[in-house]
């Protein structure tokens, strides 16, 4: 048996970037915003859209979350929750890379 | 109906219907295209240009073996040119050395390669293919090695269905993402071998709960996708999505279907591409408007408040077991004829017993099945 990955969980030094076989695009057609994915388009909302964005390769979830609070106007600790919620249910799935 | 017109999201390419591997459960018609009925590159790239124009965002090049395209590498490439995500399906045999890499450079998004058993003995018995196993072993590592994420696709049926741990456990080894254990469905040359393939119930619920717990366990370390089979099902399928909702197919011939088996309705006639142009046929075929929406529909599908959930199910299998392209799906138990589902069973389970039927597959091979009433 090889040594196999292990489910990553979120944490605020996490470092998060879409895999290679997920990419964001914009489609035309229907004028929205899609993530492709080997079987699956998602459609994602303009939050969840802007959290993908940001996941780059080089922001902390730390720096993610200050980013959002501030272009938001929110409470940094609710937008954390939700965040972290939404990286570790895409990170579970195999769509984000932590 | 105009309103439910939407674009198509997804498109299933069937390059070719030339295959090394006879496996016979295979979802391509009986009567099998030779290589001289298929489109050539130009005609392809066309399509996928006009594909692309009208919304398709996905398109998974199939076959047949794909491979066995010489201008598979030109294919991808002007998919991937048009931002296409392209995932190729491949048995994984006998691909040339340094191909897999042309593939990942011309722009390749994924690969999904199909495993007729988790053993060795079983892969070369199921696709009829002496040392197959080893190949596509040898096909997944190329694949690693190149850079492309990996799906393991397992058909599973009556010979396989106690290999399911293995096969998680050998998607695993491979550094796959994704693993399809994918029950097969009763269509084309599945249908014809029946009697051979049909598990039996109680491996279907082992079956089910091993790939449940699975899931669970593996949460975020792979992905689990689970097709339990119609035949054991309370509720039927959303076939492609729904009839001509948001993907299709193309025959090796350019003929432009709603899903794979569709030709096994006869009412039905279908359009090929080049006679009129992609969106001509997405949007005025009346075959693909035959079934789209819901407006077909009778009861009890009519009525139900999972017709915009399943789409009635699977228009052949209608067609195959209640007779009637329009009836519910029988895999529905609300269908009035969702008992025959376990008659069906029943009769192979017994037709195995009295015939050792369970040994004699009839392989998919070009001309094997030809015309017939």
């Amino acid at each position: 048996m090889v040594a196999l990955r292990e489910r990553t969980i979120v944490s605020l030094r996490s470092v998060p970037s879409l895999p290679k076989h997920v990419r964001i695009q914009y489609d035309p057609v229907r004028q929205a915003f899609a993530v492709l994915s080997p079987e699956k388009v998602f459609w994602p909302n303009e939050i969840s859209l802007d959290i993908l964005r940001r996941c780059d390769g080089r922001s902390t979830v730390g720096h993610i979350i200050a980013g959002l609070a501030a272009e938001y106007d929110a409470e940094q600790e609710a937008v954390a929750a939700d965040v972290i919620a939404f990286l570790q249910e895409w990170s579970d799935k195999l769509l984000v890379k932590l | 109906m105009s309103e439910l017109l939407l674009p198509p999201i997804g498109m299933l390419a069937e390059l070719t219907h030339r295959c090394p591997l006879q496996c016979p459960y295979c979802s391509n018609p009986l009567e099998l295209l030779k290589a001289n009925r298929e489109l050539d590159t130009q005609t392809w790239l066309d399509l996928f240009s006009q594909a692309a124009n009208l919304g398709v965002l996905q398109v998974h090049l199939s076959g047949g073996e794909p491979t066995l395209r010489r201008d598979l590498e030109q294919l991808i490439a002007g998919l991937s040119a048009r931002g296409v995500y392209t995932n190729l399906i491949t048995a994984g045999i006998n691909i040339a050395e340094g191909r897999i890499e042309a593939f990942a450079e011309a722009g390749l998004d994924h690969l999904q390669l199909s495993f007729q058993g988790a053993r060795p003995a079983t892969t070369d018995r199921i696709g009829n293919h002496r040392g197959s196993h080893e190949k596509k072993l040898e096909t997944a590592r190329r694949a690693r090695a190149a850079g492309l994420p990996l799906t393991i696709n397992a058909p599973i049926h009556r010979h396989n269905i106690e290999e399911v741990p293995e096969f998680i456990d050998m998607a695993l080894s491979l550094g796959a993402e994704r693993l399809e254990i994918a029950n097969v469905q009763y269509a084309g040359w599945a249908l014809a071998n029946r009697n051979a393939l049909m598990p039996e119930r109680a491996a279907v619920e082992r079956q089910a709960e091993i790939v449940t717990a699975a899931q669970e366990r593996l949460a975020g370390v792979i992905n689990i996708d689970f097709v339990p089979p119609d035949y054991f099902a309370i509720y039927p399928k959303p076939c492609m999505g729904g009839w001509a909702r948001d993907a299709f197919m193309v025959a090796p011939d350019g003929t432009v279907l709603p899903c794979h088996a569709a030709q096994t309705i006869p009412s039905l006639r279908f359009e090929r591409f080049g006679e009129r142009t992609l969106a001509e046929i997405w949007t005025d075929s009346p075959a693909f408007n035959a079934f789209r929406g819901t407006e077909w529909m009778r009861e009890p599908c009519r009525s139900c408040e999972r017709r915009e959930v399943d789409w009635g199910g699977c228009r052949c299998q209608a067609m195959a077991i209640a007779g009637d392209a329009a009836a519910t799906d029988p895999a529905c138990s609300k269908s009035p004829i969702h008992a025959r589902m376990a008659t069906l069973i029943d009769e192979t389970r017994r037709a195995v017993a009295d015939t050792a039927a369970d040994e004699a597959f009839i392989y998919r091979r070009i001309g094997v099945v030809t015309e017939s009433a």
